[in-house]
């Protein structure tokens, strides 16, 4: 079967999402679609799926067009989507949760046919080495798991073609390594296949040939054998962008962060971080390593002082940290990095100058004796705008309004831009852009160039391999093991997240 | 230019919202007509042109309620200066005014809990304990024959601590127990009405002598709030004034200091605030406090200058339309102020037209209840009016 998409345009209010952008895709081959966030990947394959519908342009199926009116036609057409959050229901298991709304029935009460629903996704898992066991519990399964059984729902509804939306970013190296594997053999077995993600390494591994879209429209199209990484790049953003951040050794001084047997307990009282104990240096960058979901939330924010320590000791210059407010943290030259930016980081509905200063009003020049002084605030911001290079048509713009990456950098320069002993960044990278990203890493190294202990918390192993002068790894709340950069190879990291002792 | 197109965005909805609820008033207006039901039956045009002019009977003298009758107010011009005349044809005017100051207070008091996050439906208790509060003052401070303005100034201030403390304990339940104030402080309003009735009923100190209903002594025999129009029958006293500075300074307040940054910022995003190392639970009891103050201020103001007398019906429901008013003036204090008075100029107006017409005045409420909906549905308006008023929905692409 083969797949093309002509000329799609889509309108939103005030976005031109797609711009007559075309894209084909042929039986046994897999098109890597790439672009960052808001390229128009998510709205060109709700047009496929039958959410969307086209302003103009037309899908075609084996040369003749479709019109899809809701997700059921598309489906109908043979198009399987596995999303980027998966649609499962935890307390169901692989059979039910496979077949729910395509059930095999059997006699005159169309009764559920479980034995004829099992056989089909066993001989299914079989056929393309999906294995499962079909009598789980979704909620026992781990997610690589999880996304074989979205695999084989689409499968299971003879999907022809197969939309993948995102599908690495829960998953371990080595969880990915085996998608890419299922992939290949899907195509092998005359699937299509679309692959759609911002990461470059993952269509140079998987796909036969690449559409690269920006702005949404097509920025252009290669294949794997020809594309390098920065050409790649450079199609995405529309610019040279410099992929690793350069930087020389660590200079390390004395410890500035000192953990010791550290317990934090999580919401529902269970213990998520246990007996960890780490140091980090002046002037050296920690890396944290770790699958989502081991701890590492925990632990950022029993030592940003927004949840209580269980048990263990703290000390930053020596000084215990047990009891500190989150401002007493801070005042103590703590920059924090939240993990989730729109939760914690900001507040979307406030200006660029009230998030520049949300963490430092009460102090001169901000306030004075319960004042807020406008001037004051004003002049900081423009310069930290400046500095930062925060795209905003002024600092009165409300926050939410601004990309990703120009909300991280807000709050990259209210975190640096006081005297910082520590950095700790969770996910500091998380949603962004190529050229943010690029942008914030090389802040984060000038941090440590400047002296301070930086503790980086990430699930991208890139980030972490990159950035990291060690790199500790979480697993289920422990750290596995502290290894130098030169030792940390992806490999043995990606190992040592999925729960191995190497 | 572009201010004025920015206050016009501002004020689109709540107008529209006001626009299309009276039209559906108009609507009831002749649907709830029996006349008028049974002439369209015969005669679609004749029934129709009947229900027109009901409308048009009820609205006008919902105007001349409001604003004062143009009858009047030719009289009073071609008497020249017939004071009688003038204090006639402005009287209307100036008891809406008067009507909406109440609803500007509480108002004012419900937009600082909003802004925390804190929804404090408790404005009418907190009105009742104020008014409380102030006629307590008003009593004890008068008999003690002190000069002037201090009398007046202990009654504001008795108003302001009432309303306060009575605001302060939904606030310490949630901040320290995390009880939802949505509950609390609709408990207490019951509480509060019921606690002033019993005072009312069994408290010589407080009740009217030589009656055994619940009502306090005339007031006025205490304490005396000055008026600021020079003829004694527009009753417009200095709470008009007080409560138009109260809104310059609660707007100050939110806006222009630290304390109104971390209430904003706690009403827009707790976990935000927490990270940032403000104090969630002292902004929620901090609010709850400034809430109570004002709406009891109001109450004191009240019962004091305007009604003259403490009774159970002092609230009359202000705690309630206060919400809506927070909410229509999109929990600005300019905004607020504006509201409370057109919803003053309706409750007066409402009074005239359930006098001369047979429409109760119920459809006001009907109408209140209507702009709610619609100012919690923009798009609902939209619709009806078929206007774009989607805002620019933001990261559709993802």
């Amino acid at each position: 079967m083969r797949l093309e998409l002509q000329q799609i345009t889509k309108q939103f209010p005030g976005v031109l999402a797609n711009d007559h952008i075309s894209i084909s895709v042929d039986k046994g081959e897999v098109l890597g679609l790439l672009g960052e966030n808001g390229a128009g990947k998510t709205t060109l394959m709700n047009i496929l799926s039958g959410l969307y519908r086209p302003d103009s342009g037309k899908i075609l199926i084996d040369g003749k067009e479709r019109v899809f009116r809701d997700p059921a036609q598309a489906i109908a057409a043979g198009i399987g989507m596995v999303h980027q959050h998966f649609m499962l229901v935890p307390v169901f298991d692989v059979i039910d949760s496979v077949a729910l709304g395509s059930e095999p029935t059997r006699g005159p009460l169309a009764t559920f046919d479980r034995a004829a629903a099992r056989e089909r996704i066993v001989e299914l898992s079989q056929r393309y080495g999906l294995s499962v066991d079909p009598d789980a519990k979704i909620e026992s399964l781990p997610v690589g798991v999880r996304q074989r059984v979205e695999i084989l729902k689409a499968l299971y509804r003879k999907s022809d073609i197969l939309v993948l939306d995102e599908p690495s970013a829960v998953l371990t190296p080595q969880e990915t390594e085996e998608l890419f594997d299922i992939i290949r053999g899907l195509a092998k077995g005359g699937t299509a296949v679309i692959f759609i993600t911002h990461k470059l390494k993952e269509v140079l591994a998987v796909a036969d040939k690449i559409t690269v879209l920006r702005r949404g429209a097509v920025a252009g199209e290669t294949t794997p054998k020809v594309a390098s990484q920065t050409q790649l790049a450079e199609m995405m953003v529309g610019r040279e962008v410099q992929l690793t951040v350069t930087r020389s050794a660590a200079h390390a001084g004395q410890a500035i962060l000192e953990v010791e047997g550290l317990n934090v307990l999580d919401n529902a009282s269970a213990t998520a971080v246990k007996d960890v104990t780490f140091e980090v240096r002046a002037g050296e960058i920690l890396a944290v390593a770790g699958v989502q979901g081991n701890g590492q939330t925990e632990l950022v924010e029993a030592l940003t002082g927004l949840r209580p320590i269980d048990s263990g000791t703290v000390r930053l210059d020596g000084k215990d940290l047990h009891g500190l407010s989150p401002r007493e943290i801070s005042d103590a030259g703590v920059a924090h990095i939240p993990e989730d930016r729109s939760r914690d980081g900001m507040v979307k509905d406030m200006t660029v100058a009230e998030n520049y200063i949300l963490n430092s009003y009460h102090r001169a020049p901000y306030s004075n004796g319960g004042r807020l002084n406008r001037v004051g605030i004003a002049e900081k911001t423009a310069q930290a705008v400046k500095d930062f290079d925060i795209r905003t048509p002024s600092i009165e713009t409300k926050i939410g309004s601004l990309s990703g990456g120009n909300q991280q950098k807000v709050i990259v320069a209210r975190e640096f831009g006081r005297d910082v002993r520590l950095v700790v960044a969770a996910q500091p990278t998380r949603g962004l852009d190529v050229g943010s990203i690029e942008y914030i890493h090389r802040r984060i190294v000038e941090q440590r160039d400047a002296g301070a202990a930086v503790l980086i918390v990430s699930t991208e192993l890139d980030e972490v391999l990159a950035l990291g002068d060690r790199v500790a790894v979480m697993y289920e709340g422990r750290i596995v093991k502290i290894l130098d950069a030169k030792d940390a190879t992806r490999e043995r990291v990606g190992l040592l997240m999925g729960g191995s002792v190497a | 230019m572009s201010r004025l197109a920015g206050l016009w965005t501002r004020i689109r909805l709540p107008v529209l919202a006001i626009f299309v609820a009276l039209m559906a008033g108009a609507l009831v207006i002749m649907l709830s007509d029996l006349e008028v039901l049974g002439t369209i039956v015969h005669d679609p045009i004749g029934g129709l042109g009947m229900g027109l002019g009901r409308v048009v009977g009820a609205y006008a003298s919902l105007l001349r309620g409001a604003f004062g009758d143009p009858a009047a107010f030719g009289k009073a011009a071609a008497s020249g200066g017939n004071v009688t005349l003038w204090a006639k044809a402005l009287r209307p005017f100036t008891e809406s005014v008067l009507a909406s100051v109440p609803l500007m207070f509480v108002g004012l008091a419900v937009t600082i809990a909003f802004r925390t996050g804190i929804f404090n439906i408790g404005g009418e208790g907190q009105f009742m304990m104020g008014a409380l509060g102030g006629s307590l003052a008003a009593i004890g401070l008068g008999a003690m024959g002190l000069p002037a303005p201090l009398p007046l100034i202990g009654v504001v201030v008795a108003g302001a601590l009432a309303g306060a403390a009575w605001a302060f304990i939904p606030g310490l339940l949630k901040a320290r127990l995390g009880a939802s104030e949505v509950i609390t402080t609709i408990m207490f309003n019951y509480i509060s009405g019921q606690l002033l009735f019993y005072l009312l009923a069994n408290w010589d100190f407080l009740q009217r002598e030589d009656h055994t209903q619940p009502i306090s002594k005339e007031l006025s025999q205490f304490v005396i709030v000055p008026g600021i129009l020079p003829i004694p029958e527009l009753r417009l006293d200095i709470s008009l004034i007080f409560v138009l500075l109260l809104a310059v300074v609660v707007s100050w307040f939110l806006f222009r200091t630290t304390k109104g940054f971390e209430l904003r910022t706690a009403g827009l995003n707790l976990p935000a605030a927490r990270y940032a190392g403000m104090g969630a639970a002292s902004s929620v009891i901090l609010a709850m406090l400034l809430s109570g103050a004002i709406a009891g201020m109001g109450g004191a103001f009240e019962v004091v200058g305007t009604v003259k007398q403490l009774s159970t019906a002092i609230s009359g429901g202000v705690g309630f339309t206060a919400i809506a008013i927070a909410l229509v003036g999109g929990t600005r204090p300019s905004g607020v102020i504006a509201t409370a008075f057109v919803f003053g100029l309706l409750r007066h107006g409402g009074g005239l037209m359930g006098l001369e017409t047979r429409i109760p005045i119920d459809l006001l409420l009907f109408i209140q209840a209507l702009v709610i909906t619609f100012i919690a549905a923009p798009q609902l308006v939209a619709r009806i009016l078929r206007v774009p008023f989607r805002r620019r929905p933001k990261e559709v692409v993802a």
